[in-house]
């Protein structure tokens, strides 16, 4: 097949690339310029000049065609904006979701086979696994590395087309192949923060695009107002570090963000035990294969390292379009509306949704 | 893969092989051309017959050329020479057409010394207007920049025009000429011209060198400063080798030139009424002209509607076909043509223009092997999707 490799410049799309190519496929090696970061140096983030060197000499080392596509226009569109509007909002996004949604696996994706190409291939961490009934993804082998939860929005055309040949693998073996296969990427670092944010600091980078909006952190239970903040988008459910209180907690007790009001500029803190939720209602369902009817029983994962929790979902009509209720068997604490619940039979990814609102 | 078929000359064409000859003659002699003992003396005198044939080819003395390690490095010289040595004017004219070599000091001058720079109009074949340069030239401009001939659509500019005015208004006047040597006549004595650009590897030599011709009374500050080589002008051990190249490079250059010009245009006419009549949605950007030494005879800048240039430059790689869209940033990502835009081209439009432009080495196969793959490459381009429109450029 002619198959198109997503090259991020680091090791495992470097390693996926090189088995693919292996395999007997006509690999094109090309690297996505997503964020027009230039001035970044250093390969902590993605997209830097620097990236986009190492992924070219891995298609040296491999010696395949490459290519740098220029898709900053629709990752600020779908993917930037859509952060800021989402913390604007009061919820928490998950960046990398919406870019596998809508560039990665859509405009990449739909670029490529316009273009000829059979298929696409990343080094993400999952297993795609065909049936008689159809193809499955499930989370990879390396529970660590596992990123099934951020192509959980990923639906069968999609995934059609895809190829994530590290799946079986485990993340040391493929660092070890890269250097084997002569990959200089092979002792490159993992990036972890948000490519567009290579420094790590959300809150600050919202902060030059939001600017300070003041307001006051309350007590949830009490009404007691406990201190100010600079900004809601600076705080997640959950939260605990980063509030600075004047006002100082009883002995012992921690506090925790368990709400945010964009409307009033209001942080709402209490105990953890007011973080508990028992039922999640998500909106925009995706499906991986073929849609859930009714009533479902399986496991839902609502963070990208957390774990799976057995959960009832029921699929149901609204006004406003399909939805998910996710009744949870056991109270979860921490569940930041905008992320997404990904649902799992299993290790099969089912589908997904975008955490709409929660309830104790 | 079939082999490629290369049209892709303006970025850099072959080396010619008497030039790859006397440069590894002359590297295989040891000998600092600066020397004062005999094997100095005889990389010197490699130097001053280089230097003497270059002179001779472009109509000016030896002691107008100045060697340097290429174009980009010819033009900086001259653009920051000229302005760090007026620094009381403060203004600078450059036709918004140059390559990146000549506008990008010139935006460093503005950007880093305060200096200004004033562009004048060109028309839609990409031709600098006049009148719209004489109304830019005051006391205020310390330097006026035009190029000989653009080298992606291929229209020749006024030059003489150009440089007489200047000259009348007591300006100096810098014309980047590299891609116009060799392709059609260029003369570096043009009253008014101050100084000229020149690119070896355009012309069959290496790499890595070029040369500043320069008016013996033109006052530039140099770049580079150390032994004093070159009159003060470019300092650095001189290359002699490279220096021996371009010097036969640019003797079979210009010796070759009409022959070269009316081969290429032939080629260059068919190319561009097949592609034009066999495909729908094309035209062709800049001057259509069909003799040999109105326009550069080999570079033809087409728009494709309904595609983008790069994803026709990858279908076209494929098929084994060398080309080029305007430019690309330095990771890799090809950028709409700031030539094309110039011309009142929108951003669309000029995504979708591809650059093809024939060499020395070029035949009528290539020609025919380009005009096989390219309906069916501009189909599927077409159908991978239409241009983004660019908010900002």
């Amino acid at each position: 097949m002619r198959v198109l490799a997503a090259l991020s410049g680091g090791v495992d799309s470097a390693v996926a690339a090189a088995r693919i190519q292996d395999d007997g496929h006509e690999v094109v090696g090309v690297h996505l310029a997503l964020a027009r970061a230039d001035h970044v140096s250093g390969s902590r983030g993605c997209c830097s000049a620097d990236d986009a060197r190492d992924a070219r000499r891995v298609a040296d080392t491999l010696d395949i065609p490459f290519y740098v596509w220029d898709m900053h226009e629709e990752f600020t569109e779908s993917v930037m904006q859509n952060f800021i509007a989402e913390y604007q909002a009061g919820h928490t996004p998950n960046p990398c979701l919406r870019c596998n949604e809508s560039i990665k696996f859509s405009a990449v994706l739909d670029r490529a086979l316009g273009l000829g190409f059979d298929a696409v291939c990343t080094g993400h961490y999952a297993r795609l696994i065909d049936t008689a009934t159809g193809r499955q993804l499930h989370r990879a082998v390396d529970p660590a590395k596992d990123q099934s939860y951020v192509l959980g929005v990923l639906q069968a055309d999609q995934l059609a087309y895809s190829m994530f040949p590290l799946g079986g693998s485990i993340k040391d073996d493929v660092r070890t192949e890269a250097e084997q296969r002569g990959l200089l990427v092979a002792s490159k670092p993992d990036s972890h923060d948000i490519c567009f944010i290579p420094d790590g600091d959300t809150t600050g980078w919202l902060r030059e695009r939001l600017g300070e909006q003041p307001g006051d952190i309350v007590d949830a239970e009490s009404g007691e107002r406990l201190g100010s903040h600079q900004g809601t988008y600076g705080f997640t459910i959950g939260q605990r570090r980063g509030l600075a209180l004047t006002t100082p907690a009883a002995e012992g007790e921690r506090r925790y963000v368990v709400d945010v009001d964009v409307a009033t500029s209001t942080v709402f803190v209490g105990s953890a035990e007011l973080l508990g939720i028992r039922v999640i209602d998500a909106i925009e369902p995706r499906w991986t294969e073929v849609p859930i009817e009714g009533s479902w029983e399986g496991s839902v994962q609502v963070r990208a390292h957390g774990d799976a929790l057995p959960a009832t979902v029921t699929v149901a009509a609204t006004a406003s379009g399909i939805a998910l209720r996710i009744e949870l068997h056991e109270a979860l604490r921490g569940v930041a509306p905008g992320q997404a619940a990904v649902l799992y039979d299993g290790t099969r990814v089912v589908g997904s949704g975008t955490i709409h609102s929660t309830t104790p | 893969m079939s082999s490629q078929v290369y049209l892709d000359h303006a970025a850099t064409t072959f080396l010619r092989p008497e030039a790859q000859e006397v440069w590894l003659e002359t590297a295989s002699q040891v000998g600092n051309p600066s020397s004062l003992h005999r094997a100095g003396r005889l990389a010197r005198r490699v130097v001053e017959e280089a230097r003497e044939q270059i002179a001779a080819a472009l109509h000016v003395r030896p002691s107008e050329v100045v060697f340097t390690a290429g174009g980009t490095e010819a033009d900086n010289l001259a653009i920051k020479g000229a302005a760090w040595a007026s620094p009381e004017r403060r203004t600078i004219v450059c036709s918004p057409i140059e390559h990146h070599a000549v506008l990008d000091p010139v935006e460093w001058l503005v950007e880093r010394e305060g200096r200004r720079v004033q562009y004048p109009r060109v028309d839609t074949i990409g031709r600098v207007d006049i009148d719209s340069v004489m109304e830019l030239l005051d006391n205020d401009v310390a330097l006026c920049t035009v190029m000989w001939a653009n080298n992606e659509i291929g229209t020749v500019q006024p030059i003489a025009e150009i440089a007489d005015a200047c000259r009348s208004a007591g300006i100096p006047f810098h014309t980047d000429a590299v891609q116009a040597v060799g392709m059609i006549p260029v003369d570096a004595a043009l009253p008014g011209l101050t100084s000229l650009a020149v690119s070896g590897h355009k012309i069959g030599a290496p790499v890595g060198v070029g040369a500043l011709i320069v008016d013996r009374d033109a006052r530039l500050e140099p770049l580079l400063h150390g032994g004093g080589q070159e009159r003060d002008l470019r300092s650095g051990t001189i290359d002699a080798a490279g220096i021996a190249a371009l010097g036969v490079a640019m003797e079979h250059a210009i010796r070759d030139q009409v022959e070269l010009a009316a081969r290429l245009t032939v080629l260059r006419v068919n190319l561009v009424e097949r592609v034009l009549s066999r495909i729908s949605g094309t035209r062709l950007q800049g001057d259509a002209g069909v003799k040999p030494s109105e326009r550069l005879p080999g570079n033809a800048a087409i728009t494709f509607d309904d595609c983008e240039g790069d994803a026709l430059l990858m279908l076209l790689d494929a098929a084994g076909i060398a080309c080029s869209t305007g430019s690309a940033c330095t990771s890799g990502v090809p950028e709409p043509s700031h030539v094309l835009l110039a011309m009142g081209v929108d951003a669309m439009t000029a995504r979708g223009t591809l650059r093809f432009s024939l060499g020395r080495d070029s035949t009528q196969a290539d020609v025919d092997a380009l005009l096989e793959v390219l309906p069916e490459v501009v189909d599927r381009a077409r159908r991978a999707g239409r241009p983004r429109i660019a908010s900002s450029t």
